[in-house]
């Protein structure tokens, strides 16, 4: 049996990485997961520079999902390759920094320091960050802003480079187009959708930062038709991800097209999710007689 | 041992119309808590509500733990009809917990309302040595005032609608206390409750150069100090409740107005 994947020459034991944003940097979840049985960890998005994030509240419940503003709070490129990717690098699974800037250059000095460091297998530009302030989402929605942004971090990295998009777009394969000529090896997506949650007694929103990213299994089914329309127009790998809880719902993102799924919301609620999903990936390939992972990835498209 | 677990209901017992008393056995070996610390409990196997909601150790027992919770929302609604028997999967125990006094230390303990439920277990390790102050709405809503009688050095009971014990708020009565009480060595408080009173309590043990904890409440996802949820504005910065928390030196917290 192969579980094994290769993402844009990004080669992972299994398909199953962790989302950006929901598993730390490893060491938090490292007392429930075995991480040695994880296709990749993606760590907290980093900048140059630490970054204090928003006031709370910052996450709040909603039917089957949850809308989050943390506002990219992290500790700075310098503090996680000191303090950070020691830990990470005694595990034997791939280190998937994401990162991201608050200009061009910014991101692409970012992915040049990144680049120099030893330990990470590759990297995720987020430019799709629902959180930010007004202005700094035209990375992921204005075409020829990614164009430039992705272009000028291909210049600085010959690390396998995935590119984050948003689902805050009219047309995401648009976007993965524009990704994947400026030099992407992979997309991932999606990340979370703008929502927003009002409080009816105080007539507040409910987040500090008025609106905030919907996850969780509500945006499961936006999700997998994303990576449907983006496998359907364009050959680039995919990381598919919104809303996987178990096995079940991974495979549903590699039938539509994903090379390899993110599991995000999910460690909240089980911080054993993770491999409970390979293992369940593991099964299902028993049951179906599939003998390499990666032979599934887009066959609801037939032919 | 992990602290990831399960375990079963013992009983879901209401103390009046929105508080319940829920009993734990672990059915896995877990982790010793320690007073302060916390649990994430499962209060659904579907996907709404989805996330566990946190809870306060109220008191440890031979079979697991124990919980003592007000019916607010929907997670709790749900807790709530829960029945004996049942398994659910359970985070814990998280958090710093309170940092116990030291022998020349003379523990204040106020709990405001469901407060008691984090600050009983500290009160019974520190077995007849705390001054308690417990304050509520009404009479109704004080809890376990029996077993506290078991375990203080002093208990002052007051309520907002004056039906039991002294008619006002715990921050009154402490003030008062700390205003008539001579002889009290080296004093230190310890505090769970409303936002508010949390504030309140900063304030005068500010002024009277007393050192105070104070166990804090933020909305939470993960628990475990990944999602970066439910910080707490600081005077070093934002600090995760579940993780560097939920008790926090008062002195150190940025007070929202």
């Amino acid at each position: 049996m192969n579980l094994e994947v290769n993402i844009g020459g990004l080669k992972l034991k299994n398909p199953v990485m962790t989302a950006s944003g929901t598993f730390g940097y490893g060491e938090e979840y490292a007392e429930f997961v075995d991480l040695n049985r994880l296709g990749a960890v993606v760590v907290k998005g980093l900048s140059l520079k630490p970054k204090e994030g928003n006031p709370p509240p910052r996450v709040v419940e909603t039917a089957s999902g949850m809308l989050n503003a943390i506002g990219l709070q992290n500790i700075g490129i310098e503090r996680f390759i000191g303090e950070k990717l020691p830990f990470l690098r005694r595990f034997d699974t791939s280190v998937i920094v994401n990162f991201f800037g608050d200009s061009v250059d910014e991101y692409a000095e970012a992915a040049e320091r990144l680049s120099a460091t030893e330990g990470i297998h590759g990297l995720e530009m987020n430019i799709s960050c629902p959180n930010k302030q007004a202005g700094w989402c035209i990375f992921g929605t204005d075409p020829k802003v990614t164009a430039r942004v992705v272009g000028a971090v291909r210049r600085k990295t010959a690390l396998p480079l995935i590119v984050k998009l948003s689902p805050n777009v009219t047309d995401i394969s648009l976007m993965a187009r524009v990704a994947m000529e400026a030099g992407a090896d992979a997309v991932s997506l999606i990340n979370t959708i703008t929502g927003m949650a009002i409080d009816i007694k105080t007539r507040r929103p409910r987040l500090a930062n008025i609106t905030g990213g919907l996850s969780g299994p509500a945006v499961k089914p936006i999700a997998v038709r994303m990576v449907y329309e983006v496998y359907r127009s364009l050959k680039i790998p995919i990381i598919g991800m919104g809303g996987i809880m178990n096995a079940g719902d991974a495979i549903e993102f590699l039938i539509a097209g994903a090379s390899a799924v993110a599991v995000g919301t999910a460690n909240f609620v089980n911080p054993r999710a993770t491999t409970e999903i390979v293992d369940g990936i593991i099964d299902y390939m028993e049951k179906e007689g599939i003998g390499d992972i990666g032979s599934i990835t887009g066959t609801v498209h037939g032919g | 041992m992990s602290r990831y677990f399960r375990a079963e209901i013992l009983f879901n017992r209401p103390l009046n119309k929105n508080h319940n008393l829920l009993s734990l056995a672990s059915l896995d070996p877990m982790e010793e808590p320690f007073p302060g610390q916390f649990y994430m409990l499962e209060v659904s196997k579907g996907m709404d509500p989805l996330l566990k909601r946190a809870f306060s150790l109220f008191r440890r027992t031979p079979e697991g733990i124990q919980i003592l919770y007000r019916i607010k929302g929907k997670g709790t609604s749900i807790l709530r009809d829960m029945k004996e028997g049942t398994e659910i999967t359970m985070l814990g125990p998280l958090g710093n917990g309170y940092r116990l006094p030291s022998d020349k230390e003379s523990p204040f303990v106020i709990a405001g309302g469901i407060g008691i439920a984090s600050v009983f277990s500290l009160v019974e390790k520190i077995s007849k040595k705390a001054f308690v102050f417990y304050g509520a709405r009404t009479e109704q809503e004080l809890f376990v005032t029996g077993e506290l009688a078991k375990i203080y050095k002093e208990l002052v009971v007051c309520t907002d609608d004056g039906s039991c014990g002294v008619k006002g708020t715990v921050v009154d009565v402490l003030n008062d206390f700390i205003r008539n009480r001579d002889g009290i060595h080296q004093p230190v408080i310890y505090a769970c409750g409303p936002n508010v009173m949390l504030r309140e309590i900063a304030k005068t043990a500010a002024a009277n150069g007393i050192n105070a904890y104070v166990s804090l409440e933020e909305h939470m996802a993960c628990g475990i100090g990944a999602c970066l949820g439910c910080v707490v504005k600081t005077k070093t910065g934002y600090k995760r409740v579940c993780k560097e928390g939920p008790v926090f030196a008062a002195a150190e917290i940025v007070w929202q107005p």
